[in-house]
């Protein structure tokens, strides 16, 4: 099953790499990412979806509770939080009929045509990975000449937010170490 | 007030109680070498032969002390020859800080001379990589590091500074020794909660075991938590077995502990794992050489887990209960929750299990236990002489052993011993190696004489990668190939080219004479061993 993470990070050098070489070492395959700011500039959010098992996404979780620009992490729940995707799909297009047939489609996915010219029609559409997959299965016929897609982003509905989620810090014992130091010059 | 970034950086060297570091210089890390010429009465350099020397050191300093080691190399190569040894510690969860010098900002990216992404290579073996920008950024950098790298559970941290921010001046306020910026401080210095209703739970697990186990691991030795182990064990007269990490954690003298588990473990061990109804494991992490294959680990027990490490728990083998926890602290609440037991007839059984009788390679190791008595730092490399020494040392006290467990880096020891002596000097220190580990970092020889570091090093000499040369007759239908050492150099040659005294034994009683006599000065002793000698199962 594929499970959406989502994960505060510190907005500094080198974090998303931290993040997606965790990934590749430990052997999990990405099947979606996308990063951006938060309203506070400091903090970005990725959103990650993986395959796994229940265990497989604690692990995954710990795992990244261990870096440290990562602030919380959390899983949302297909049923309880929003799925977007936004893509860009060009589509051949050289008669009327196919161009006439895919102007019906992008109508009941309620996507827009964004350029147009003799022979191709771009399309973009932002959805879940059903509507999107839909669409994509039926542009298929006519040919896609080439898409770009952002990733899928997603927020848990209701007033519950990631800040809710701040990870356990138990494994730094940080503020252990701060207070023994602290001691030692007393 | 207002200093260099490398004045800076040495500040809070000494901010943070540093008075030895190891390490090796270079034109990038120049001006910092400069700021510890000025402070040499305050810290301590030990000049190695090669980083990856020091970078062993200092984890054994680590090991040793159970503070924090530090270690100094410069940009490109001297950081690159590192990783071997930032990969040791890491696998092994030793604290250690290390410190390289990158170009300036201005160069970075362009392939400058000796031009590394260090902090990309370092990023999956460290706890945290900083790669420091700017001057200003350097003291909360290190306070930070420094922080991290002995908290929870311990690891090495890479701070690279580069070039411009070593040079250029920043304000510097002294401070008790830590920094937390406004953002981390929520996060990081939240106190950690003790799970109240895990405890109660093993607590009552235990209770209801009629076979219980406790498997030790170095997060016992780690936490310091020895006694603690010891009060659980004996209330509840549960057998502890150990990790190779973790020997020493109970005395192999006391009538509870079975010695080593694992795939080269002791017989009880190994059939207290697979017979338990109940296996409380503290402090491991289930490796490989544990566990073997997990289907089949301690196939009748309920596995409780404790760790101070959250993603460690149902890591490698799924767990019944857990406790996320300092090990201290889980194992003395766990001995104030439950009774008083008894499990003799688990304990008569267990200890009719019939050790197989050990080969020569046992009475030299017993011979070296007999030289040195338990008070000593045994240090080992990799291979069949490091597993002959977790087996048969008969080690008695946490710190006793510090061996390479998790990477089984063969050329850790040389360094690592001469880094345990650096920081206890009190101690014998001896060094046990085989003869190609040893010819991997033997080059520290050098540092050993001349900082007066005696290090007595007993070569497991069997003229070949014996454990290698071991899988190849099991495996690969004894096609001996690439592991005989049919070379150079002679060791007695060599020890006098370094200034030392060597001996060359060849039966366990020369051994026990020889180590009593090099023990206060250090020296090589060659130890002619089979080459069909074999590291096997109890
Ligand atoms: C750096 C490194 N290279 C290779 C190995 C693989 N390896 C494991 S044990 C071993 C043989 C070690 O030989 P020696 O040090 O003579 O010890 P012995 O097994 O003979 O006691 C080798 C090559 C390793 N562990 N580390």
């Amino acid at each position: 099953m594929k499970r959406t993470l989502s994960i505060l990070v510190e907005n500094s050098a080198g974090v998303l790499s931290q993040v997606t070489r965790l990934f590749s070492r430990k052997n999990w395959n990405i099947d979606s990412l996308a990063v951006g700011e938060t309203q506070d500039p400091s903090v970005s959010r990725i959103t990650v979806m993986v395959e796994g098992s229940d265990q497989r996404i604690r692990q995954v979780q710990a795992q990244l509770g261990k870096l440290l620009p990562v602030i919380s992490v959390c899983e949302l729940d297909e049923s309880l939080s929003i799925h977007r995707e936004f893509m860009l799909v060009k589509v051949r297009a050289e008669d009327k009929d196919s161009r006439d047939e895919i102007i019906s489609i992008v109508n009941v996915f309620r996507a827009s045509i964004v350029d147009i010219c003799r022979t191709s029609l771009m399309i973009a559409i932002t959805g879940d990975e059903a509507k999107n997959g839909a669409m994509l299965a039926l542009l298929k016929d006519f040919g896609i000449l080439e898409m770009a897609r952002t990733g899928m982003i997603a927020l848990e509905r209701g007033s519950a937010t990631i800040y809710d989620a701040t990870k356990d810090r138990s494994e730094f014992d940080y503020a252990k170490s701060v207070v023994s130091a602290e001691d030692k010059d007393a | 007030m207002k200093k260099s970034g490398a004045a800076i950086a040495v500040a809070c060297l000494i901010e943070q109680g540093v008075d030895t570091v190891f390490g090796y210089p270079g034109v990038s890390v120049l001006k910092i070498y400069d700021e510890l010429y000025k402070n040499r009465r305050s810290i301590r350099h030990i000049l190695t032969s090669h980083e990856q020397g020091a970078a062993h050191a200092a984890d054994g300093y680590a090991r040793a002390t159970r503070r924090t080691g530090v270690c100094i190399a410069t940009s490109g190569p001297g950081a690159t020859n590192l990783v071997t040894g930032i990969a040791a510690a890491f696998m092994d969860s030793s604290p250690v800080v290390f410190i390289t010098c990158n170009v300036p900002e201005s160069q970075l990216g362009r392939d400058a001379f000796q031009e590394v992404d260090i902090t990309g290579i370092a990023m999956p073996i460290t706890k945290c990589c900083y790669l420091v920008r700017s001057a200003g950024e350097i003291a909360d950098t290190m306070r930070e590091a420094f922080a991290l790298a002995s908290s929870g559970r311990p690891g090495p941290v890479l701070i690279d500074i580069m070039g411009n921010a070593v040079v250029e001046t920043a304000e510097y306020e002294p401070s008790a020794g830590h920094a937390v910026t406004a953002r981390r401080a929520a996060r990081l210095l939240a106190p950690v909660r003790t799970d109240e209703e895990g405890v109660a739970a093993v607590a009552k697990a235990l209770a209801e075991a009629e076979r219980p186990l406790i498997m030790a691991g170095g997060g016992v030795i780690r936490s310091g938590a020895s006694e603690a182990l010891l009060a659980l064990a004996e209330k509840t007269d549960t057998p502890v077995c150990t990790t190779m990490m973790g020997l020493g954690a109970i005395s192999s003298a006391h009538e509870l502990c079975l010695g080593m588990a694992g795939v080269y473990g002791d017989a009880r061990a190994r059939r207290a794992v697979d017979e338990c109804d109940l296996l409380l494991a503290v402090g491991v992490r289930f490796s490989d050489r544990v566990t073997g294959p997990v289907e089949t680990f301690a196939p009748k027990a309920k596995l409780v887990h404790i760790d101070i490490d959250r993603s460690e728990i149902d890591k490698n083998v799924l767990t019944d209960l857990h406790i996320v926890g300092d090990a201290g602290s889980v194992l003395s609440s766990l001995a104030g929750k439950v009774k008083k037991l008894s499990h003799a007839a688990w304990r008569d059984s267990l200890a009719q299990t019939k050790e197989r009788v050990p080969g020569a390679p046992a009475e030299y190791v017993r011979a070296v236990r007999r030289a040195v008595g338990s008070d000593a730092v045994v240090v080992t490399d990799v291979g069949q002489h490091q597993l002959w020494t977790c087996r048969y040392f008969g080690f008695e006290r946490p710190g006793e052993l510090i061996t390479s467990g998790g990477f089984g880096a063969m050329g850790f020891g040389l360094g690592a011993a001469i880094g345990a002596r650096t920081g206890d000097p009190s101690r014998t220190v001896v060094h046990i190696t085989g003869d190609g580990s040893f010819r991997m970092n033997l080059t520290e020889l050098s540092t050993e004489v001349k900082y007066g570091l005696p290090v007595v090093t007993v070569v497991f000499n069997n003229g070949s990668l014996g454990m290698v040369r071991q899988n190849q007759r099991q495996f690969m239908h004894s096609h001996f190939w690439q592991t005989k050492l049919d070379r150079g150099p002679d060791l007695m040659l060599l020890a006098s080219a370094y200034g030392l005294e060597g001996r060359r034994v060849t039966d366990a009683e020369e051994l026990y004479e020889a180590v009593k006599e090099l023990a206060g000065k250090g020296g090589i002793i060659d130890c002619r061993v089979g080459e069909d000698e074999e590291i096997t199962a109890g």
